[in-house]
């Protein structure tokens, strides 16, 4: 594509941007003063009304990406380089006690993993919710807060009885509800969501994803970012995906293009892996990668995936690789360019086929 | 091979099925429709208040510690959780040595059982020179389910009950995992019992389908009829249920 017509294209789409992250990095101090970098020159943006998947297996820095977002850092996590900017302005170099004032739950609102356990058993949901308000706006009255959180738990489809409700009330799915409409309830313009599904069965974790949806529709959060393993959620949830391997960016651009068609080797094993009860799945063979993510401790000089690629070549493992951008928001980290890569995929499933006849 | 009408409480409520040797089975359901407290009682970990389990056209005898143990040389788990399912203070080297031992290798040479156990490691793409002498707690999750998988390779036995074995392992390793499983029914024939929420995965391995709901069946089949053409609502609101990735994900049922 032309310069200009990317410049034409730049211009009609853009849009206010809530989130812009530059070159992140982000390291977790051991005991033994190991750095670990799980967060590597991640460069992200989110634009008013997007939503943005992360992907990836376990231990690849989701979760610590997410927690880096929020410029609130505490020991062992440490802050290294970049710059996150929340509606134009940057909180990587706050004091974390202003963050804490300041952008917590009201410009910037996270929900970590199983947070549905961080509910105080011997304390009624409005209790909890009062704590969250008063933290920022101390001078609110106890019947203001009631009917804000009213207002909102209706708006979002939930009974108000919950808020007279102790947690021990409430099932697994109706407390995850819950925890998300509280940390919304400030108006944050955007929303981190670290698998806020993964623990529930498959019906309330529906319920979950249609009161995310719910959210950017009503206008409570301008933007979302949505971190799971799960693609087949991701791929229906988010506008974007991006997906990380050992603390980096391996791959981002819109979720059908990452999704159906992937470029980076580790992205396409991964689409490979996905199980949907949909016809034809079990004619397919589903891929798996072999090996282990290298140890952060001492990362590999080359590309991070070297090891475990099906395509590797010997200058892989020497020369460090770089984000290939193909278009505006579409971008691979590999050696080989796009076409290459497609002709690999594309051998690949010849073979494959082949095989297949062979031992029909 | 089994048959059995059984058990009058709200967990599992009368029912009745044959599972074949070398068949594989799921049973689907949502959490609390009772799916574990099956898998247990089939183990014989649990006690049915009513009806029969037989085993090999026998009715099964478990009543002394003896029969329980001969029992469980035919009759194996997998569970949910690796980090779990292991004795910390054991390491691996004696896990795998009971295996051997249960199946009545105990006077072999130690460099027969060596053998053996690197034979399983290999098979589940571990190195068992990487593995001894370490204790479980070292090694990744996907590393303790393939070992759990080394385990039943040693013990060989004719049914293997998988409760949950890939929802705590990501995508990747499951389908490893999954390969793996299949690759041993095929390699000793036995029937594998998948206890799942995940009817994707139901879907992609097994040759039939059961669904429970409330401690019943509501429907089974084999897997194309019960998850293609689902004729019960229960059946089709689950599958409803599951993001999809070339069919539209439809929000606005719940």
């Amino acid at each position: 594509m032309s310069n200009a017509i990317l410049e034409v294209r730049e211009r009609t789409t853009k849009k206010n941007v809530i989130l812009e992250v530059r070159e992140l990095t982000t390291k977790w101090v051991t005991r033994f003063k190991e750095d670990i970098y799980a967060v590597d020159h991640v460069s992200l943006k989110v634009e008013e009304g997007k939503s943005l998947g992360i992907a990836g297996e376990s231990g690849c820095g989701k979760s610590t990406l997410a927690l880096s977002l929020m410029g609130y850092y505490f020991a062992p996590l440490h802050y290294t380089s970049g710059e996150i900017i929340i509606d134009g302005r940057n909180i990587s170099r706050m004091d974390p006690d202003d963050i804490r004032k300041s952008i917590l739950g009201t410009e910037i609102s996270y929900i970590p993993q199983s947070a549905m356990n961080a509910l105080n058993p011997t304390r009624k949901i409005i209790h909890f919710i009062e704590d969250v308000v008063q933290a920022h706006d101390p001078y609110k009255t106890k019947k203001e807060i009631y009917e804000l959180a009213r207002s909102c738990f209706e708006t979002l489809g939930l009974p108000a009885e919950v808020l007279q409700q102790y947690p021990v009330e409430l099932s697994g799915g109706m407390k995850q509800r819950t925890v998300i409409a509280t940390s919304v309830i400030l108006f944050p313009k955007i929303l981190i969501a670290d698998e806020p599904s993964s623990a529930l069965d498959v019906t309330s974790q529906k319920m979950v994803i249609k009161m995310l949806k719910n959210l950017m529709e009503n206008g409570f959060i301008k933007s979302l970012i949505f971190i799971t393993h799960e693609l087949p959620l991701l791929y229906n949830v988010t506008d974007d995906i991006m997906v990380m391997y050992a603390g980096q960016i391996v791959e981002k651009g819109s979720a059908k293009e990452v999704v159906l068609d992937p470029l980076h080797p580790y992205a396409k094993g991964l689409m490979g892996s996905i199980i949907v009860p949909e016809k034809g799945l079990r004619d397919i063979k589903l891929t798996a990668i072999p090996g282990v993510p290298p140890n952060l401790k001492k990362p590999p000089a080359g590309c991070r995936f070297a090891e475990r690629c099906k395509y590797v070549r010997p200058e892989c493992k020497v020369v460090p690789v770089g984000l290939n951008e193909v278009y505006g928001g579409r971008a691979y980290r590999c050696i080989l360019s796009e076409e290459e890569l497609r002709d690999a995929y594309l051998r690949e499933a010849k073979k494959d086929a082949r095989w297949e006849k062979k031992y029909a | 091979m089994f048959g059995f009408g059984r058990r009058k409480t709200v967990a599992v409520d009368h029912v009745d099925f044959d599972f074949y040797e070398g068949e594989v089975v799921s049973i689907v359901g949502e959490s609390g429709s009772g799916k574990t407290t099956l898998a247990k009682m089939l183990l014989g970990l649990l006690k049915p208040t009513e009806g029969e389990v037989y085993f090999q056209g026998k009715k099964r005898d478990i009543s002394t510690h003896k029969k329980k143990k001969e029992y469980w040389k035919n009759i194996q788990a997998i569970f949910q959780d690796p980090y779990s399912s292991y004795n910390i203070f054991r390491n691996i080297d004696t896990v795998l040595l009971d295996c051997i031992h249960m199946r009545g290798g105990r006077k072999l040479p130690y460099a027969e059982k060596v053998e053996l156990m690197k034979e399983a490691c290999s098979f589940v793409n571990l190195k068992f020179e990487e593995l001894t002498k370490k204790y479980p707690f070292e090694l990744s999750g996907g590393q303790m389910q393939r070992l759990m998988i080394a385990r039943i390779f040693l013990l060989n036995p004719k049914i293997l009950v998988a409760d949950e074995p890939t929802s705590m392992i990501d995508a990747c390793s499951r389908a490893t995992i999954l390969d793996m499983l299949m690759q041993l029914r095929n390699e000793i024939g036995m029937t594998i019992i998948f206890i799942t929420h995940d009817i994707g995965l139901a879907y992609y391995v097994s040759d039939s389908v059961y669904i429970m709901e409330r401690g019943r069946f509501v429907e089974r089949g084999s897997a194309d009829e019960v998850i293609l053409n689902p004729k019960e609502a229960y059946t089709q609101r689950l599958i409803s249920d599951v993001p999809k990735i070339y069919e539209e994900w439809d929000l606005s049922t719940v």
